[in-house]
């Protein structure tokens, strides 16, 4: 609770500074900030309890997922110092709009009510909505924007019908009451439906297919940075998101929605592979991986009881390699008006130092070994084959396979073919997010125990 | 001491020639190529005189994940094996002029680091680790360092990856099952495990994918000849001379006692692929007019007959693949060598456009004699040892399997001494042929050296190796 008051006030102090005329240090006194948020985080972690007559409950779970969700803000707000180099006169509004985007997070994992939950997601989707059209003078961004206010908002009230269909069955809005009542009783059949609606509109914000397709285009419309935030930080929430909201309400029963989701997950994988092979484009690329990352998070659902770490492992390794993937994108594409892959030729040359971190991002992404996101398959397939879902594991394991296609197209690129353009500067602070990224993501591969235990 | 100061003498091996810089990175890498050889002499003697050099350390608390490595007699032949041929291929180098050369020499540094590993990782997921990390390596090594035409090896090179990624993901997947079946991937918990017989062929089958893609066995061989063809000579080494071992060796390590029922069921059928491996390998090796393609399928002619000889599951088809495990990897180091030496003076690796060469540098030509001949097991030599045993385990299994597996020596004598002749002998050839030069020479006679030495006396790896495979067997049999 206090970490959610904490990062609200830092939003509102980020926008003070513009009156104040600091300008200057709002990105320093941001990232100073969020660490103190995170080192409260840390410092509370541990029992559950509850605040405002159960509207919000804190427990090991939010406060770990919280934790994720501040560091990736420190990245993305680090990374905006040089991206909005041009635009310094509404630096604060782009930070500050970040920093609610992370309350409206960090809400979603904290919930006790339905109405809660609402709240945060739509703090967390309209923050989005004006990142994803913040580039003003650009047609590409505005239809970003559009595409996904449009498609985002249908999605919302599909949520909202579903949370309308539940209190119609439950008669309460509190999860831990749905909980109690959804086990015991005879269910009326708009329980379900609920369920079923409120998950198909969180299934859009993660981006799963077959609700994926504003995915392409709003990633590669919408500023690099705001598609970093998008791909990592709103992927790995609204993932989290959704296991809280079905193992809080105890509604994994049916076998029928687990079938839903076994389909929905190997549709994800497959359907983002294949795409993502053609693509020339590195930041529709990294929209289809990340469509097909979504389907392996969706495995975490099928074994709720016990899925709790492996999603935050899979989520942190994911988030991190993708930070890293995306600030190398910012560095390379800095004044270019596309992100096409033969902006990445010869980098290995030019830049080995960034090529080495993007190829790092890559192959953990891929999943091979001593990165994390190696651990993070391993785990998850391991459960998910405990469960008896084998023909998922050969789907999921198939689709590794496909994924390494595109992953090594871009290496590829990188190291065999000649640099076509000068890059000059050395801008620290993506540098510095580029390497501590993947270090971080390096360290959780040799030591998983680390973060798989958080979660006891 | 144990084991585990040799991974990080040649980690950090790897590390310090990355940062000596280009001029020095050479000289750095074959310093700690020689210490690992060192080190790994000396582990081999504190082994004999009965110390434990084991190491196991718990590692990830959920799943239950050891760091333990050990070592037995087997998995020493094959550290040392490793260990001794990286100096071989760092000095091999030499004669080159790499560019970026800091990277090339901790690549193989790195990559020998990862081979070592695998060699005695003594947990299935860590030796999924170190088996995954070698790949990156001559990944690279063959990516950037390679020759021909830029496109066609970056096909072939991608090819040899996901071919080889794919087949370790089913590995990841049977391991991640046994590991709900046993609870730890302990090697000996893991030995433990008595499998009903329909699991035990899945888990078998997942493993075969990997290390049949891995040595090749056919039909999993159409990544190779493009591979050696296309990589550097140092990588062409450590892929034919090392990393193919790490397949055989698996299938001894791995394979095999954990799922044996399916081995046995199987037995058959995979001596079967392994055979047509060496009828096919020869085959086509006849065909070839590029020496290094030649040699490439030469190799799977022979590594063929290496895994028809550890699926026999008997002690002679074991030791004798060992054997000849070790063997190969000398004298196929030996023979990409000599290809090399020859396209360093002629820039050609067409066998039409040799020859001639015996009367410019009468010493390159015995050397190279020696190679082919060690390599078609003529007796007195190291892989006559292996060979030999290898084809009597398969006459114990079945006659006409030794007898068909005997033309590997055949054909291969025929097919190995025509193109000895298209390249050394002939009229003198018009280009100069310049002498072998000292670290070329050098390289040679050492590897000449453990061939005929092995070859008269292959004692004390006998010693060394047989304890540990009857152990294996113990657990085959079970």
């Amino acid at each position: 609770m206090n970490t959610l008051i904490a990062i609200v006030g830092l939003g509102i102090l980020c926008l003070l500074f513009e009156i104040l005329n600091l300008r200057k240090a709002i990105i320093p006194m941001t990232i100073v900030g969020l660490l103190g948020v995170l080192g409260l985080t840390v410092s509370e972690f541990g029992d559950t309890r509850s605040f405002y007559n159960n509207m919000i409950i804190v427990d090991k779970f939010s406060m770990a997922f919280s934790g994720l969700f501040i560091i990736l803000t420190i990245f993305i707000v680090a990374l905006s110092h040089n991206f909005y180099q041009n635009q310094q006169s509404k630096i604060s509004d782009f930070i500050a709009i970040k920093i609610f985007l992370l309350a409206g997070a960090v809400a979603m994992v904290a919930f006790g009510n339905l109405a809660m939950f609402f709240l945060g997601i739509e703090i967390l989707s309209i923050s989005l909505y004006i990142l994803a059209a913040s580039n003003r003078l650009n047609l590409k961004s505005n239809e970003a924007g559009m595409k996904y206010f449009l498609l985002g908002s249908f999605a919302s009230g599909i949520i909202l019908f579903g949370i309308c269909l539940i209190y119609g069955a439950m008669g309460t809005f509190d999860v831990t009451e749905i909980s109690e009542l959804s086990g015991s009783a005879e269910l009326p059949v708009w329980f379900p439906i609920g369920i079923i609606l409120v998950t198909i509109g969180m299934l859009f914000k993660v981006a799963a297919v077959p609700f994926h397709f504003w995915a392409p285009d709003v990633y590669e419309g919408s500023p690099t940075l705001t598609t970093a935030t998008m791909s990592t930080l709103v992927k790995v929430v609204a993932m989290a998101t959704l296991y809280k909201l079905l193992t809080a309400m105890k509604a994994d029963i049916s076998p029928a929605f687990q079938m839903m989701i076994v389909v929905v997950s190997m549709a994800s994988m497959t359907v983002g592979n294949i795409m993502a092979l053609k693509q020339s484009n590195v930041k529709r690329m990294l929209a289809f991986s990340g469509i097909s990352h979504a389907g392996f998070m969706l495995m975490t659902l099928l074994s709720q009881a016990i899925a709790a770490s492996s999603l935050l492992y899979y989520a942190a390794a994911y988030a991190l390699s993708g930070i890293a993937a995306f600030s190398v994108i910012l560095y390379v594409c800095r004044n270019r008006d596309n992100e096409d892959i033969t902006n990445f030729h010869g980098l290995g040359k030019t830049n080995p130092l960034l090529a080495a971190v993007l190829t790092g991002a890559l192959l953990s992404m891929a999943g091979i070994p001593v990165f994390s996101g190696f651990f993070a398959k391993l785990v998850l397939f391991n459960q998910t084959i405990q469960a008896g879902y084998i023909a998922l594991i050969i789907v999921a394991v198939v689709n590794s396979i496909i994924s390494v296609g595109y992953y090594f197209k871009l290496i590829l690129a990188m190291y065999t073919k000649e640099p076509n353009q000068e890059r000059t500067g050395t801008p620290v602070l993506i540098y510095s997010v580029a390497v501590i990224s993947i270090l971080l993501n390096l360290a959780m591969g040799l030591f998983p125990s680390f973060v798989m235990d958080l979660l006891g | 001491m144990d084991v585990t100061y040799l991974l990080i003498l040649l980690f950090v091996g790897a590390l310090a020639t990355y940062f000596s810089g280009d001029k020095l990175a050479s000289k750095v890498a074959l310093l700690f190529g020689l210490a690992s050889f060192g080190l790994s002499v000396y582990l081999l003697i504190l082994f004999n005189a009965g110390d434990d050099i084991g190491f196991a350390r718990s590692w990830i608390t959920r799943p239950n994940i050891a760091f333990a490595l050990k070592a037995d007699g087997l998995a020493l032949a094959m550290v040392l094996l490793t260990t001794a041929l990286t100096p071989i291929i760092i000095l091999s180098g030499f004669g080159n002029d790499f560019k970026n050369a800091k990277a090339i020499y901790a690549l193989i540094l790195f990559m020998s680091f990862a081979m070592v590993g695998t060699f005695l990782a003594a947990d299935g997921l860590l030796y999924y680790m170190f088996w995954e990390l070698s790949l990156i390596p001559i990944y690279f090594i063959a990516l950037l360092w390679g020759n021909g035409d830029a496109e066609e090896r970056k096909k072939a090179v991608v090819k040899f990856f996901i071919y080889t990624f794919a087949g370790s993901l089913f590995m990841l997947v049977a391991f991640v099952y046994l590991y709900g079946q046993a609870g730890s991937l302990l090697l000996e918990d893991l030995y433990r495990l008595n499998l009903p017989d329909n699991v035990q062929t899945w888990i078998f089958f997942a493993f075969f994918l990997a290390y049949a893609i891995k040595i090749p066995i056919i039909p999993f061989h159409t990544w190779q000849a493009a591979v050696y063809q296309k990589a550097p000579t140092v990588g062409t080494m450590l892929l034919s001379g090392i990393m193919l071992k790490m397949g055989l060796y698996s299938v001894i390590r791995w394979q095999l006692p954990i799922a044996p029922h399916a081995a046995k069921q199987y037995m058959f059928t995979l001596i079967g692929l392994g055979i047509a491996g060496v009828i096919y390998g020869s085959i086509v090796a006849l065909r070839q007019k590029d020496l290094k393609k030649l040699l490439a399928y030469s190799s799977l002619a022979h590594v063929g007959l290496i895994a028809a000889g550890s699926y026999t599951l008997t002690i002679d088809g074991l030791r004798g693949a060992v054997l000849q495990m070790i063997a190969h990897g000398f004298v196929v180091v030996g023979l990409f060598f000599a290809a090399e030496i020859i396209y360093r003076r002629y820039q050609t690796r067409a066998i039409a456009e040799m020859g001639g060469i015996r009367a410019q540098s009468p010493k390159f030509t015995s050397m190279f004699m020696i190679l082919v001949l060690a390599s078609v097991a003529l007796p007195s030599t190291f892989n006559f040892v292996g060979e030999f045993t290898v084809l009597y385990s398969l006459a114990q299994i079945n006659l006409s399997f030794a007898i068909v597996g005997g033309l590997t020596i055949i054909l291969g004598a025929y097919y190995m001494l025509r193109m000895f002749q298209h390249v050394m002998l002939g009229e003198t050839n018009a280009r100069l042929f310049q002498d072998v030069t000292f670290s070329e020479g050098l390289i040679l006679v050492l590897i000449i050296g453990v061939l005929f030495f092995f070859g008269m006396y292959p004692k004390p790896i006998n010693d060394l190796i047989t304890p540990s495979l009857q152990n294996i067997l113990i657990h085959i049999n079970r």
